[in-house]
């Protein structure tokens, strides 16, 4: 399926976006009714105050100021009234304010960590397969930066219940003292909300442009950054900065519009409420002087302009947020509604030494390219788009294997051996049952997979994999992965693993942080450690796909012989083409283009099976010829000069 | 690039938590010397800066002067006096409107066109320093250097700076306003602000802490969330879901518990500027209604004054804000300026540099020695344990050489400082007679190519990936150069031959199959010296032997060097050489080396019984 034949992706702009908003504020009410109570009441206490306040104001400007200043005398009892009046009214109205931003704060961040829970959750649940299908920055976002956006509208929600309040009292307060300034109001309340809404919108989609060019440059960065070596020694310096020159300049164009945007509609929002006092002033004079109207109740609107100004703009935030609520949540829900899902039975895994496993007729095909977004398609009915892959296959650029089938004793040790790309590490894969196969049955211990109850298959099988993934935890801690085992198994582990001896050169031995993905240790020590992970279990079958190509030969042959010499109670399947883990093995199942090409003992298959023997004799062939033409060259004249 | 600055400013990354006030001062200062694109227009825009800031006492007065000219002038009402007020002010908000406007678009232009040549700038030179390929753990930094460090000073200029001066602006402004009005008045509102002053320090300082905390607990939260997305099949094999959940679950809610902290300390905040908000007009009222029996001041004043009042309380509120914004932005900018300070170490002699000669290249090691930097220091005062220690060496043209060891034997070291990966601390390395130091990259690049052990891939297909820096060769090109290295047959299997896409860093393919792209793309360069570094380390031993033989180009004849943990390159190979500890220790062709024992003998022997008895 190409880019082409997905539905286009609905912008989110769009008519169903303030119902689909709603849906969004729907759920974050449900799920944290309390801090929203907290924040709403809190938001509620201080839209009254702050009508009270200009109340308050009012009546001082009438009954305290102008009377006092008339008649050259104070009222101390009047003055200290409206002292208590204005510090009560503030205390009341910080009470409101902590408790508004309080509860918003609240809400915001349980609802943050709680659906960062449940999406990682999931993300444990769901198979590997769909896995496979999104691209590791895509689920990183979408736990970080989707739950995020999804929920930010939580922050100005409070607050948007208050400010209708607000804008409701003020409202009846303008009609009932004097319509005509009522009617101002009217006009440019409105007028703001309505340039704030405009503006929100289209500084969203903006910014939203800006942010998918800041990606890119951070993706550029770090592809480069990544290639660094192969940059230098092909020279791409030029190159490379040309590449992210573009970038960055695109990044600088998108984000002088934004600026521009903000430019434009910054100051008219600014000014709008400043236009209404200054007509409030103006009309109001006139009204004054017809009577209709005190000086007071002129001041009391002038500043109830002010303050209804800022909450106006509270409307606009909220609309500005929505659209990417509505797309943090669409791509949030798309995850915690994923159906992919691995069944399991009842029976156990358990048992005496080694496990038998076989795999009969089994094919998987992995697509190379189809990759599901997920924000790819935004509708009711989400078509899973796995299945839509899966019904494309036919024409889609897959690989894997077709057919596969053999078995392995309990207790033996398999090799499994064949060229780049021939398909080993998809067995291998398949046999811990990463995957579920297309077709056919793996089987273990006479059960088919599917059949094992779940973490049986865990709890008894080990893998480990050519690019060691170490945790960012101690080294004990990466061979345990949390399991109580006492040191000294531990220490077993690690001694067979050729492991023991660099660890306990570390500083803090087996105690010592590794770092992020271990950092701070070699390749060959990272797959040292993650097989002694596999060893320290005792599994009854253990898969070992190249799990040692970045160790020295000399510590290679001794991880092997000691694994000969150990005489593990398991199973062991080895992916290998070297030479000293086919020596390691019983038998050799030797695969070709996706097949089992041939099995039997490494000297039958040497005998009878030319492509086996072109394969593995690599070396030594090339040392006889080699030989041969030098004996030749000794023959016919002087070794050339070294 | 021509900088003056001395070398006493090159530091080690200090974090923002070592921020210390001077440090910000002298940080913001170097920062605006290396963009002076920021200065362009500079006064222009802070003056319209200030037009815009002054705009905010219009309402305030315009209601002064309504109240006292229009209503309460003792002539009864003046209407005209209040149309007049009201138009002058419409006027003046016009005008505040444009200047602000103004100011906002030419901050954002000069502000982003800066950056983003400082972002260029800064990866060209990360690019240009060797640091990139000797610390893989510091590129993930290295990435936030161009991408979010950048990102925070360009928040700040455009928008927390900028609030910072409008607030301090606000401030004076109203501070100035209030004293033309009534300076009783206006010392008796700033004494009730002052213990609120002091607070608001008191709450900038918990907040900095409680923001810093968070973004400590936001890093280690998506390095957890990164961990369970990336060691997935790590995760699911081992079926230990359940802890990895609960560790996440645990780092997620650490995360929420430092976010609410430093919402709480803001929420007192803003609580607090409303009670002292309240104070001050209180005070106005009392103090004001004093003063007004003595005729001191009108009502019309202490009506601004309120007014006045909230333009008070906010700036102080957002700059305690702001100043947060501001330390992140400095350390970030911080980060920046170190990676510009440290000096390219292999710096390309560019157009005095010379041409290597034509031909299969002639190599000389000349009493070479290197040291890896410890941290901070820089690499010609490098003091870390000895990696390569008098290495004499001379290796003809068209020569096939294969440099083996152990680990850390320094045979990577030498291939590196071979192809000017790195200076040696010691000694000279000569490419046919020529100091390499001395050869334009250029020319180097061109002729002496390196395949790494991992031979990264950008995201795009396979034809992109090897044609890359030989944008001229055609499909038909590429089919030959793969049939050539005996990949024709890997070639047809894929699903889309040459357009099949490798996915991101290559991960459609398996690694095997990404070092044989990375082999294709050195072969269609065609150099005259080709380093291998464990090329095909991943590769099946077939193909290994067959692209090698391909790759070594018997026609072409050109120089081989090939370091390797397969000893069968070496039994290949011309001539030997073998590294231990640093030294080269033994040379020569394989058969000699054998029956000399020593070194090789060891290695030889641990491979043969690796490779079994079966032969």
């Amino acid at each position: 399926m190409t880019v082409a034949d997905r539905p286009t992706p609905r912008d989110p702009s769009d008519d169903g976006l303030l119902r689909r908003g709603l849906a969004v504020i729907g759920v974050a009410l449900r799920s944290a009714p309390r801090p929203f109570s907290v924040g709403i009441g809190g938001s509620l206490v201080y839209a009254i105050m702050m009508v009270l306040s200009s109340l308050v104001l009012g009546w001082i400007t009438d009954e305290v100021l102008i009377p006092t200043f008339a008649a050259g005398e104070i009222d101390r009892g009047l003055l200290l009234t409206a002292v208590l009046l204005i510090v009560g009214v503030a205390l009341f109205k910080a009470i409101g304010v902590v408790g508004r931003r309080l509860g918003a704060y609240y809400a915001q961040f349980s609802l943050q960590s709680s659906y960062r829970r449940q999406v990682t959750r999931r993300y444990l649940e769901l198979p590997l397969a769909w896995h496979r299908r999104h691209p590791t920055g895509e689920l990183l976002s979408n736990a970080n930066a989707d739950v995020e956006s999804a929920f930010f509208v939580a922050a100005p929600l409070p607050m948007a219940v208050g400010a209708s309040v607000l804008l409701a009292i003020t409202a009846a307060l303008l009609i009932v003292t004097d319509p005509a300034l009522a009617a101002i109001g009217f006009a440019v309340g409105p007028l703001l909300g309505f340039a704030n809404w405009f503006y929100q919108r289209r500084m969203r989609s903006a910014a939203t442009v800006a942010q998918q060019a800041r990606a890119e440059v951070a993706e550029v960065a770090h592809e480069s950054f990544d290639a660094a070596l192969v940059v230098k020694t092909l020279g791409r310096e030029d190159a490379e900065e040309e590449r992210f020159r573009a970038v960055s300049d695109d990044l600088r164009d998108k984000m002088i519009r934004v600026g521009r945007l903000r430019a434009f509609f910054d100051p008219v929002i600014e000014a709008l409420p400043n236009v209404g006092i200054l007509l409030v002033l103006l009309v109001g004079a006139y009204r004054v002087r017809d009577g209709a109207l005190t000086p007071g109740d002129l001041v009391q609107f002038a500043y109830l302009f002010r303050l209804v100004a800022l909450p106006m703009r509270v409307f606009g935030w909220l609309l500005g947020e929505l659209p990417r609520a509505v797309v943090g949540w669409d791509r949030v829900s798309r995850v915690l509604a994923a159906t992919d899902r691995m069944t399991y039975g009842d029976a156990p895994g358990a048992g005496q030494g080694g496990a038998d496993a076989a795999m009969v007729e089994v094919g998987f095909l992995h697509p190379t390219s189809a990759r599901e977004r997920l924000d790819g398609v935004a509708g009711p009915v989400a078509p899973a788009a796995g299945d839509d892959l899966t019904s494309a296959g036919a024409e889609d650029h897959r690989r894997g294997i077709d057919s596969v089938t053999f078995d392995v004793a309990a207790g033996r040790t398999i090799a499994l051996v064949g060229a780049t790309g021939s398909g080993k590490s998809t067995i291998a894969s398949l046999l811990v049952r990463l995957y579920d196969p297309d077709h056919g049955q793996v089987t273990y211990d006479e059960h088919a997979l599917p059949d094992l109850a779940r973490d049986q298959l865990a709890d008894h099988v080990a893998i480990v994999f050519q690019e060691a993934f170490l945790f960012d935890d101690t080294v004990r801690e990466n061979i345990t992965l949390g399991a109580e085992l006492p040191h000294d198994r531990v220490e077993a582990a690690a001694r067979l693993a050729q492991a023991h001896g660099f660890v306990t050169a570390l500083g803090a031995g087996y105690d010592t942080m590794v770092g992020e993905r271990g950092a701070t240790l070699s390749g060959g020590q990272r797959q040292r450690i993650a097989l002694a992970r596999a060893l320290v279990r005792s599994p009854r079958l253990l898969v070992l796909d190249d799990a040692t190509s970045a160790v020295d030969p000399a510590v290679e042959s001794a991880i092997l012989r000691g694994l000969a010499d150990a005489e593990l109670p398991a199973t062991v399947i080895v992916v290998a083409y070297r030479q000293g883990s086919i020596a390691l093995a019983d038998e050799v199942v030797f695969v070709d283009e996706g097949r089992v090409a041939a099995r039997g003992s490494h000297r039958r298959l040497l005998a009878e099976v030319p492509a086996y023997r072109q394969l593995v004799t690599a070396y030594e062939e090339e040392a006889r010829e080699r030989d041969i033409a030098e004996q030749a060259a000794a023959e016919a004249g002087p070794e050339p000069d070294r | 690039m021509s900088r003056h600055r001395e070398a006493a400013t090159t530091r080690p990354t200090t974090d923002a938590r070592g921020a210390q006030p001077e440090g910000a001062w002298r940080t913001f200062r170097r920062g605006l010397a290396l963009s002076p694109e920021l200065r362009v227009g500079l006064a222009v825009t802070m003056l319209l800066a200030l037009v815009a800031t002054a705009g905010r006492a219009i309402v305030p007065i315009a209601i002064q002067r309504t109240i006292d000219d229009g209503l309460e002038s003792g002539a009864g009402l003046d209407l005209d006096a209040v149309a007049v007020v009201v138009l002058a002010a419409f006027v003046a908000v016009v005008i505040t409107a444009l200047a602000s406007g103004a100011m906002n678009y030419r901050l954002a232009a000069v502000v982003e066109t800066a950056l983003s040549s400082l972002r260029v700038r800064a990866f060209r030179h990360i690019h240009d320093l060797s640091m990139l390929h000797q610390a893989t753990q510091q590129r993930g930094g290295l990435v936030s250097r161009v991408t979010s460090d950048i990102d925070e000073i360009s928040r700040f200029m455009q928008w927390a700076g900028l609030n910072l001066i409008t607030s301090v602006g606000q401030l004076t402004g109203a501070t100035l306003v209030m004293f033309a009005y009534s300076w009783r008045l206006t010392v008796l509102v700033l004494v009730v602000f002052v213990p609120f002053m002091v607070g608001a320090r008191w709450f900038q300082r918990r907040l900095t802490v409680a923001y810093l905390i968070v973004r400590e607990k936001v890093g280690v939260m998506l390095g957890a969330l990164a961990e369970t997305v990336v060691g997935a099949p790590v995760v699911r094999a081992y079926g230990i879901e359940e802890r990895t959940q609960a560790r996440l679950d645990e780092r997620i809610e650490e995360h929420r518990r430092a976010a609410v902290r430093a919402g709480t300390y803001s929420s007192l905040f803003s609580g607090s500027g409303e009670v002292f908000g309240a104070l001050a007009t209180a005070a106005a009222v009392v103090g004001g209604g004093l003063l007004g029996i003595d005729d001191q001041v009108t009502v019309g004043t202490v009506l601004a004054f309120l007014f006045l009042i909230t333009l008070f309380v906010d700036p102080v509120l957002i700059a305690a804000e702001v100043i947060n914004e501001g330390q992140t932005a400095v350390a970030g900018w911080r980060r920046v300026l170190d990676i510009l300070d440290v000096e390219p170490d292999v710096a390309d002699p560019g157009q005095e540099g010379r041409e290597l000669p034509p031909g299969p290249v002639h190599i000389r090691f000349e009493h070479v020695s290197f040291r890896y930097p410890q941290p901070g220091e820089v690499a010609r005062a490098a003091s870390g344990p000895v990696v390569l220690e008098d290495v004499e060496v001379e290796i003809a043209p068209r020569t096939r050489v294969a440099v083996v060891g152990e680990t850390v034997s320094g045979k990577t070291t030498f291939a590196k400082l071979l192809t000017r990966l790195m200076d040696p601390l010691e000694g000279r390395v000569l490419l046919d007679g020529i100091p390499v130091d001395e050869v334009r990259f250029s020319s180097l690049r061109r002729r002496v190519v390196m395949v790494p052990q991992d031979g990264a891939l950008f995201d795009g297909t396979i034809a992109d990936n090897v044609r890359m820096g030989h944008e001229d060769l055609s499909d038909e090109d590429l089919t030959l150069a793969f049939l050539e290295l005996g990949l024709g047959d890997w070639v047809d299997e894929l699903p889309d031959h040459l357009r099949t896409p490798v996915g991101e860093r290559g991960g459609s393919l398996s690694a095997g199959e990404r070092q044989l792209v990375a082999l294709a793309r050195a072969y269609v360069a065609n150099p005259d010296l080709l380093v291998l570094d464990e090329a095909t380390s991943a590769v099946d031993p077939a193909t290994e032997v067959r692209t090698q033989r391909a790759l070594a180009g018997l026609t072409s004849g050109r120089t081989t060097v090939t370091i390797a943990h397969r000893l069968s390159t070496a039994e290949a190979a011309d001539e030997v050489l073998v590294f231990d500890a640093g030294r080269l220790v033994q040379r020569g062709h394989h058969r000699d080396l054998v029956a000399e024992g020593g070194v090789y003998g060891a290695l030889h022997a641990s491979w043969t019984r690796g490779v079994g008895t079966w032969s």
